[in-house]
């Protein structure tokens, strides 16, 4: 990493903690003096990550592991409870005025349910335009003309401009999420499971897409997915997720080579394959545990196969165990 | 070859609208022996869910079943009054929904539940029926299921709601039991599990399977035979390996190609132009012509009739030649 240009994004050491907040009774007997019991969830727990310009870093985990809070970190949705966010070398904390606004601008987000993100109320124009207008970033009659070209970006004809969300099909909405984040010029896109809700066929055309914005932009993409075939299919490294810390990260090609920590290990066993047949299926035991109540020590060992009692006591940290592989297993010792 | 257990032949269902009664399902045909899975997979839109509410009879207006049969083990279930059809269902036919806590009550026990269903059905004593539930439970996998049959619907996490509902359909050890998407909602190590038990218990008990799905991974390998949807029609149906190694029809053809893991990471992927016609706009002839490259003018006219090549069938003029078709 040493003669690499400042990665776009780097994250260091970044928590984020939710906390509970006290109802009436909780705090009226917190008048009387008793305690108050306030549970946290620590969803993300001390992630350090960077992502290099012109790449995509697919970030793999179940529900509930902390993936997509780690995205809305990164496009500044939520802020951290703990650590830095690094936009091109600088915190994102000591943005101010345009720097700030060069951020906010330069990472955007699309999201998983296009129905849900989309304003019903709005036509097609206002969505995409709304962004241009509030930063005053261009004169109504360019903010048109840049409609237009959003659209015909993300393979839309310029008609569908007076629509309404409701009006167009899901492939489509995901294409107006797409374009929207088009709209301000951005040189990172936060993507959000973006083709979970979308069928097979409509599924490849949306990755065809993002890789031609790619080609022709040179985005850099945080690409959050549960869906293994498909980050395998459009990143460069992927970094795999289990309750608020990254367990794995490593080169694409590398990790569905040769998986080292055992939790990606079963991942990859589990994924549904078209040129397996009749398998005999084998799972892993257990369900992701709470975060409200992590395990202690390796948060994966109730399930591994391979827990030792050091696993029960001792987390393991991130280690390098060939050039560009970092995992977080104690087994590497 | 084992018994037939489910004959379904030139099944319709139309949806009743102001403008006219538009068919989600057209002309289904589905053979389902005794112990066989059969994977009926589709997209949004294509009918693959009011098919299997059709053969229980569960469509309410303005929805109608307008012709065809459904063979349940000889007899036609499409002739059977209300209070028969209650009788074969959640019995001799189950039915396992994508979303168990929409399915559940969940102001009753899970044991309350499973109880109900046993004793609709059977008149046998409450610690005996008790028992089974307690069994069915711990089948699917449930920690402690006698405490267990205590717990609400809500104290269960999603994988676990579904086990109970797996647990549900069991109860009665039916001959046929039709799943709607039911690992869809799931993450993939807790889909696997369900897929495990799955597939012990219906080799176990020779139970028959539908599991209705889009995902084409899951059928390869869970299902014995595939049936695939477009547009309210069976396409082509045969079995998994043969279908998904050589497809015959344009469509499948597509889906296969059109899957990340079919593809070499980073390049593009191949894909279906264009997308489903909607309901009201299916176009006239094949409704797969607008997307499909091999399309002849006599698509545009009538409807392939199913060539039945042995164990295999599809409905196309122009199908993938054999020796070419490898996905």
């Amino acid at each position: 990493m040493t003669q690499q240009e400042t990665p776009v994004i780097e994250l260091r050491n970044v928590h984020k903690r939710f906390e509970q907040h006290p109802d009436l009774a909780q705090r009226l007997l917190a008048l009387f003096g008793r305690p108050m019991e306030l549970q946290t969830v620590h969803a993300v727990n001390g992630v350090d990550l960077t992502v290099n310009r012109g790449e995509v870093l697919g970030l793999v985990g179940e529900s509930g592991c902390g993936k997509s809070t780690l995205g809305r970190i990164v496009a500044g949705l939520h802020r951290q409870t703990e650590g830095e966010v690094l936009y091109q070398g600088r915190s994102t904390k000591d943005l101010r005025g345009k720097d700030r606004l060069d951020y906010i601008l330069g990472v955007q987000m699309i999201f998983q349910d296009p129905q849900a993100s989309l304003n019903p109320r709005q036509r097609i124009r206002q969505i995409l335009g709304e962004a241009l207008k509030v930063h005053r970033l261009a004169p109504g009659a360019e903010i048109q003309q840049r409609i237009d070209k959003a659209l015909s970006e993300v393979g839309l004809d310029k008609e569908y401009r007076d629509r309404f969300p409701h009006q167009i099909s899901g492939g489509q909405r995901q294409r107006i999420g797409i374009a929207r984040a088009l709209m301000v010029s951005p040189k990172f896109l936060v993507c959000d499971e973006p083709v979970a809700a979308l069928d097979v066929s409509i599924q490849a055309q949306v990755i065809n897409l993002f890789m031609d914005l790619r080609e022709q932009h040179g985005f850099t993409y945080l690409f959050i997915s549960h869906d293994l075939g498909v980050v395998k299919h459009i990143s460069d490294r992927v970094a795999i997720m289990y309750l608020g810390r990254i367990v794995e990260q490593a080169p694409a090609v590398e990790i569905f080579a040769n998986a080292n920590h055992p939790y990606t290990q079963a991942l990859l066993a589990e994924v549904p394959d078209v040129k397996r047949r009749g398998r005999k299926f084998t799972p892993i035991q257990g369900e992701i545990p709470s975060p409200l109540n992590p395990p202690s020590g390796c948060t994966f060992h109730p399930r591994c196969p391979h827990a030792t009692a050091r696993c029960k006591e001792e987390v393991p940290v991130l280690k390098e165990i060939a050039p560009g592989h970092w995992s977080a297993c104690h087994l590497n010792n | 070859m084992s018994e037939i257990i489910l004959e379904v032949r030139g099944l319709r269902t139309a949806f009743h609208t102001e403008a006219g009664a538009w068919p989600a399902v057209d002309g289904v045909d589905l053979t389902v022996r005794r112990g066989e899975i059969l994977g009926l997979v589709g997209e949004s839109g294509s009918g693959k869910s009011v098919t299997g509410f059709s053969i229980l009879g569960l469509i309410d207006p303005p929805g109608e079943v307008v012709s065809g049969t459904v063979l349940f083990k000889g007899q036609d279930l499409r002739k059977l009054d209300e209070e028969s059809l209650r009788q074969l269902r959640g019995n001799r036919i189950a039915m396992i929904f994508q979303d168990p806590l929409m399915t559940l009550n969940p102001v009753l026990t899970v044991g309350e539940q499973m109880m109900e269903a046993i004793l609709t059905h059977e008149n046998v004593p409450t610690q005996q029926a008790r028992e089974r539930c307690r069994e069915a439970l711990a089948m699917v996998g449930i920690p402690a299921p006698d405490k267990r049959l205590n717990s609400y619907p809500h104290e269960f996490s999603g994988g676990m709601r579904q086990r109970v509902a797996i647990a549900i359909a069991m109860l009665n050890k039916p001959d046929l039991i039709i799943c709607d998407e039911p690992t869809t909602a799931l993450d993939v190590t807790i889909q696997g599990q369900i897929l495990y038990r799955m597939q012990e218990i219906c080799r176990q008990h020779n139970t028959a399977l539908i599991w209705i799905t889009h995902d084409l991974g899951v059928v390869a390998e869970l299902a014995d035979n595939v049936a695939v949807m477009y547009a309210g029609r069976i396409v082509e149906s045969g079995p998994v390996a043969e279908v998904l190694e050589a497809p015959r029809h344009p469509y499948t053809k597509g889906l296969l190609e059109s899957m990340p893991a079919n593809s070499i990471p980073g390049t593009r992927l191949h894909q279906i132009n264009g997308m489903a016609p909607s309901l009201a706009g299916r176009p006239q002839g094949c409704a797969f012509r607008p997307r499909c490259p091999y399309a002849i003018d006599r698509c545009a006219e009538e409807v392939p009739d199913v060539t039945e090549e042995g164990v295999r069938s599809f409905r196309c003029y122009v199908p993938i030649a054999r020796e070419t078709a490898t996905a």
